[in-house]
């Protein structure tokens, strides 16, 4: 094929050989190839910097006038000097804990399941394209999930938790508190929101996990088999060990993913007006409504002006810091566990 | 040393200490809740496969019912329009079922025309549904239900349901994309698969890794704070100097750089070192090395990693919800400069604030609606992504 390539490229071709081989003339298209080349990547990371560099410059009246009052603030869309994001990044650390909760078990389990158990099984294949194909699906179809499922069905609860309440049965006053509490804001919650993202990462997690244990050797297997185990002590003291690191950096990864996404959220009913939680306990704002840290750009980013563009600056910073160090960290935990087996 | 360790299980341990006893009762009595435990962590394991399939009919379940009960309404509001649509949509079936045929074997051998056959249908269903509803008028089956207004374009409040503004303006951000990502993708990943050191791979390749990693809101405060003063006002003349589709576009492009490098570099690195060597061993220099022998080798990655960057791209919502300027809605044009509203972000706009659309007014089903739609063309595109990928690890 090489051959036949070279050969069509007729005389001109020829020549350079020529040249190339005796070292006389310059490689000069190929170093001109390689100056677009390395152009293009350098404008890739260029990007990067002027990203960075400008949300600093651009956010930093914010640092500099009242730092401390933007962290501790709730989310304001009325007015910049009583605008913060503190109400934004609790909704965002809960959304994560969710989503750690919900997504990581499922989606490891999961894995474990197809390259582990069934990995031959028409139903495992199945599983398998249907994995694919959702990663592929754009977030705010995850939001219409929300919408459609989670936010109704968590809304729906709140019936048999007033059927619990009334009855005044002392065993299951718990279970109708619990339920009173996935149910609040007729359903527009943070559980809702929290639900929606874990089906948004089920399926990273999914890939990512299959793929670190995929990468562990059949050897390991087959030596625990061999000397008696069972597949479940195979599993969880052979090759979940050695498959770890990979499934961590996939779980950061995802979670760095959850972390960032406002479409799926806005969707659910994430608050993007006002929302300042005040004196309320810690309960009621977790049935009350809710934001996050990219929906609070979103309402930030929609106000005209040099002073809100500061603070959504400022916010974009915050969630940009967050991320990076997820991500970061991810890619550090990645090169250093690379192991070849 | 790990892998000889029997069981962590001290009640296995002394099993196993106590020798002679192996065929005795304890033995079995530890042997059956080791079945035990096994068994139940087979189930566990199934139960959460089963719950992530689940996921897939959910959203596909509420897709369809919303959906469909949007068409029935709209269909039921214009009368003779379903039967438009209906017929439209089995003329493009038939389409592409008889006529890509026909139309591929016009064409002949070769690289280009192997690619041709294996999108005819795909196109031929594409050409004949769009020139069946323009004929028929059936982009305004999907236009107006109820409304005063006779403008086309998308205000779901109003009651005007033009799909084809938000589908031409989802285009028109493709196409900005593209121009923007591939270029700039592919030239970085040929740079870093065939001409970097190994040294500046490793510390280039994280910073491309970190790029993918920026949310989209970030990079949608970008396109509003940055690219469209600094770029679309600076360079043309705007009507609207706060916000445009050019602006969004770019941003959007920014998005997808980071997957077409990718998945172009993992295509050119499964093209095996031999073509090269072979290459080089003629006395080919490393421009004619990397475009007659690699790229070739590798294309059917590159256009994966194009389609795969499409689908990115149409599915984006927030930087086009931010940056593209249209809250309510859009007329149609074709103005990149102007503002706009994609799939997404109309999705997106319908979506949130006080006056939230809800329950079963058609504007809040009509979100459903371009859900389906939105869920369907870019399944289409993963699908296709994924096989050419998989076609590349394949042959080599």
């Amino acid at each position: 094929m090489a051959l036949t390539t070279i050969g069509s490229a007729g005389g001109s071709s020829a020549r350079s050989i020529t040249e190339g081989l005796t070292r006389r003339g310059i490689d000069a298209r190929s170093k001109v190839v390689e100056g677009l080349l390395v152009a293009s990547l350098t404008a890739s990371l260029l990007i990067l910097v002027v990203l960075v560099v400008d949300i600093v410059q651009r956010s930093w009246p914010v640092w500099t006038e009242r730092p401390g009052d933007f962290l501790r603030d709730g989310l304001n869309s009325a007015s910049t000097s009583s605008a913060g994001v503190f109400s934004a990044v609790r909704g965002t650390i809960i959304l994560a804990v969710i989503v750690g909760v919900v997504a990581f078990p499922l989606g490891i389990a999961c894995a474990v399941y197809l390259e582990e158990y069934a990995t031959k099984s028409r139903f495992a294949s199945w599983t398998r394209v249907n994995v694919r194909n959702l990663a592929g699906v754009p977030s705010i179809v995850y939001g219409l999930l929300g919408l459609g499922i989670f936010v109704k069905a968590l809304n729906g609860l709140g019936e048999p938790a007033n059927d619990l309440q009334g009855s005044g049965f002392f065993g299951l006053r718990w279970l109708g508190n619990l339920l009173n509490l996935l149910s609040g804001n007729s359903g527009r919650n943070i559980f809702a929101g929290g639900l929606a993202l874990s089906a948004l990462v089920l399926p990273i997690v999914v890939i990512t996990a299959s793929e670190a244990l995929r990468a562990v050797p059949r050897s390991i297997r087959e030596g625990a088999l061999g000397v008696g185990a069972t597949q479940w002590e195979t599993v969880r003291h052979h090759v979940l060990p050695a498959a770890a690191p990979g499934i961590l950096t996939g779980t950061v990864l995802s979670l760095a993913r959850a972390t960032g996404e406002a479409a799926p959220l806005l969707l659910v009913g994430a608050v993007t007006g006002t929302l300042i939680t005040g004196d309320k306990s810690f309960v009621e704002q977790l049935s009350g409504p809710f934001t996050a840290l990219p929906v609070a750009i979103f309402s930030y980013a929609r106000q005209a002006g040099d002073d809100w563009r500061a603070v959504t600056g400022a916010a974009a910073l915050v969630l940009l810091v967050l991320v990076l160090i997820m991500n970061g960290f991810a890619i550090a935990l990645r090169n250093r566990y690379d192991r070849k087996w | 040393m790990a892998a000889v360790t029997p069981p962590n299980d001290s009640g296995a341990n002394q099993a196993l200490g106590a020798g002679p006893h192996l065929g005795g009762p304890g033995v079995l009595r530890l042997r059956a809740s080791r079945r035990r435990r096994d068994g139940l962590a087979r189930g566990v394991f199934t139960a959460a496969s089963l719950t992530t399939f689940l996921v897939t009919v959910l959203i596909i379940g509420t897709l369809v019912f919303d959906a469909w009960d949007f068409v029935r309404q709209i269909t039921e509001a214009d009368a003779g329009s379903g039967w438009k649509l209906g017929l439209t949509l089995v003329a493009a079936v038939l389409g592409a079922m008889f006529l890509a045929p026909a139309l591929a074997r016009m064409l002949g051998q070769g690289r280009f025309a192997a690619w041709a056959k294996r999108l005819a249908g795909m196109f031929t269903f594409l050409l004949v549904a769009i020139v069946g509803l323009s004929v028929f008028g059936g982009w305004t089956v999907l236009n107006r239900l109820g409304s005063e207004l006779t403008a086309v374009g998308w205000y779901p409040r109003r009651g005007l349901f033009d799909m084809s503004t938000i589908i031409v303006g989802t285009f028109l951000v493709v196409i900005i994309a593209m121009i923007v990502a591939m270029p700039l993708g592919i030239g970085a990943a040929v740079y870093l698969s065939e001409y970097a050191k190994p040294r500046i791979r490793k510390f280039v390749k994280p910073i491309v890794e970190i790029l993918a990693g920026i949310p989209s809101v970030v990079l949608a405060y970008f396109a509003l704070a940055f690219l469209q003063p600094n770029l679309v006002v600076r360079f043309f003349d705007p009507h609207d100097k706060s916000a445009s589709i050019l602006a969004a576009g770019v941003a959007v492009g920014i998005l997808t750089i980071p997957i077409i490098a990718s998945v172009t570099e993992d295509a050119l690195r499964a093209v095996p070192m031999s073509l090269r060597e072979a290459s080089f061993g003629l006395g080919a220099q490393r421009a004619q090395t990397t475009f007659r022998v690699v790229f070739p080798a590798g294309v059917s990655g590159i256009v994966a990693a194009l389609i795969l960057g499409i689908s990115r791209a149409i599915g984006e919502t927030m930087v086009v919800a931010i940056a593209a300027g249209a809250v309510g809605g859009a007329l149609f044009h074709l103005d990149p400069l102007d503002t706009g509203q994609t799939m997404t972000a109309a999705m997106a706009a319908l979506g949130f604030g006080s006056d939230q659309v809800a329950g079963a007014d058609s504007a809040f089903q009509s979100l459903f609606f371009i859900g389906a739609l939105l869920f369907l063309m870019t399944l289409g595109l993963n699908v296709l992504g994924d096989r050419l990928v998989r076609r590349v690890r394949e042959v080599y």
